[in-house]
């Protein structure tokens, strides 16, 4: 029944194919709904290109399977089309109506060709209706991989730049912390900072964590971590940033850091760090 | 003790307990806590969301807002279906844990809060109810 009905159904689309085109894109521009992200421009491209690559695909017979080679160039089409709208930030459903919309047109061209009631016109229609449907989901489906590819990038990035190890001074460097310590995070921090401690030859390393949000006992364990890492690797780490509110809550909490060196502020911490390497600061008055 | 409002969120990966903990703060900021207080509750709230995803297999938390006549609080009630706990005195020592961790959470919860109540049934789950109180201004 598929490749009965295929044959006639691509003669009614190539007939047709300019004005299923014209009111398709009328249709699309008029939907008060429609992204403004995209240009018109575009639009008319990808759904010229959409109908030709429709109608090559429906010649060759295959009507069901959108998997199959013949679908090939429309999958890449699509794919294509996904991406470049995601970026622009349309929304996937925005996406996926894209196709949905060429139904009315089509459907339009079909019925009256065929006749009200006619059985062989509404079998065309319920095949096209499954096939526009499959190349939607299609588009939505590639729409969302394009956007969790986004985010996962982005993810990355923002853990590597959160964590960047400053060298502070000969034999200093040090780690400012921001954001919420899991065991991703810490993991990476350690990763670097262990690094850094090697290729500076550095003695002391400064964690500073006024910018983490929480201190619980499972960050409380993950510096803890990362501290005696530090010592095995021959350096000292001094923690900085302990606001107030974090100190009282630390201590109800009843974490031991008594072996810990810490201070209040990232300045006491450097200073610290520079009276141990033997540096001594003078402050001249007369020349501020 | 009556509750004015109250919002539930289910416990069901890391993200959700920094979800738990932001829901916290805006209510503890809401409550005119102080920084202290309000460090505090929200630590005391990513404990006990630790230990229901961890221990619990998951669970939902519950924040309340509760008022009586003399003053207002925060209730944070943390319920999971887990396999329970069998010693619950052995539980809230510290230093004791049956995970990875350093078993302060739900002693340090204890302390980090006002009101601790906790009920455990093996195999059925546990419900850890905290409250924290403030004056009515």
């Amino acid at each position: 029944m598929t490749r009965e009905t295929a044959v006639p159904l691509h003669e009614m689309i190539s007939g047709a194919k300019e004005e299923i085109l014209t009111e398709w894109i009328k249709n699309q521009l008029s939907d008060k709904s429609r992204s403004k992200g995209v240009p018109e421009a575009s639009l008319r491209n990808s759904s010229s290109e959409f109908i030709r690559l429709f109608e090559e695909a429906i010649t060759k017979g295959n009507v069901d399977d959108i998997e199959k080679p013949e679908w090939e160039e429309m999958r890449h089409m699509l794919a294509e089309l996904s991406a470049t709208r995601a970026s622009q930030g349309s929304t996937p459903s925005d996406t996926a109506k894209f196709i949905f919309s060429l139904k009315e047109p089509l459907f339009a061209r079909l019925t009256p060709e065929k006749g009200q009631g006619n059985t062989e016109a509404s079998a065309a229609v319920w095949q096209l209706s499954l096939l526009l449907d499959k190349l939607g989901l299609y588009t939505a489906e590639t729409f969302q991989r394009t956007r969790e590819a986004i985010i996962r990038r982005q993810q990355k990035e923002m853990l590597e730049m959160s964590t960047p190890v400053i060298k502070v001074w000969d034999g200093v460097v040090a780690v400012p912390l921001i954001g919420t310590l899991d065991s991703a995070r810490t993991q990476i921090v350690m990763e670097t900072l262990l690094q850094k401690i090697v290729d500076t030859g550095s003695r002391i390393a400064i964690l500073d964590i006024t910018g983490v949000p929480t201190v619980d006992t499972q960050t409380a364990q993950h510096l803890m971590k990362t501290v005696s890492a530090t010592r095995l690797m021959g350096a000292e780490c001094i923690i900085s940033g302990i606001r107030p509110q974090i100190a009282q809550t630390i201590v109800h909490l009843g974490i031991d850091i008594n072996d810990i060196v810490t201070k209040a502020t990232m300045a006491d911490a450097i200073k610290e760090a520079l009276a141990r390497g033997g540096w001594s600061f003078e402050r001249h008055l007369e020349s501020v | 003790m009556a509750v004015k409002s109250q919002e539930e969120r289910s416990i069901a990966n890391e993200d959700d307990i920094l979800d738990v903990r932001n829901s916290v703060k805006r209510v503890t900021a809401l409550l005119n806590f102080s920084l202290v207080n309000q460090t505090k509750i929200i630590s005391a709230a990513s404990e006990l969301a630790r230990n229901t995803l961890e221990h619990g297999k998951g669970g939902k938390s519950i924040i309340q807002l509760v008022t009586e006549p003399e003053r207002i609080g925060i209730r944070l009630i943390f319920e999971d279906t887990g396999p329970g706990i069998p010693d619950l005195a052995r539980a809230l020592e510290d230093g004791y844990s049956t995970g990875r961790g350093m078993g302060l959470g739900l002693g340090g919860a204890k302390r980090l809060m006002d009101d601790f109540d906790i009920e455990s049934k093996e195999n059925e789950g546990t419900r850890v109810t905290v409250t924290k109180w403030t004056e009515k201004n």
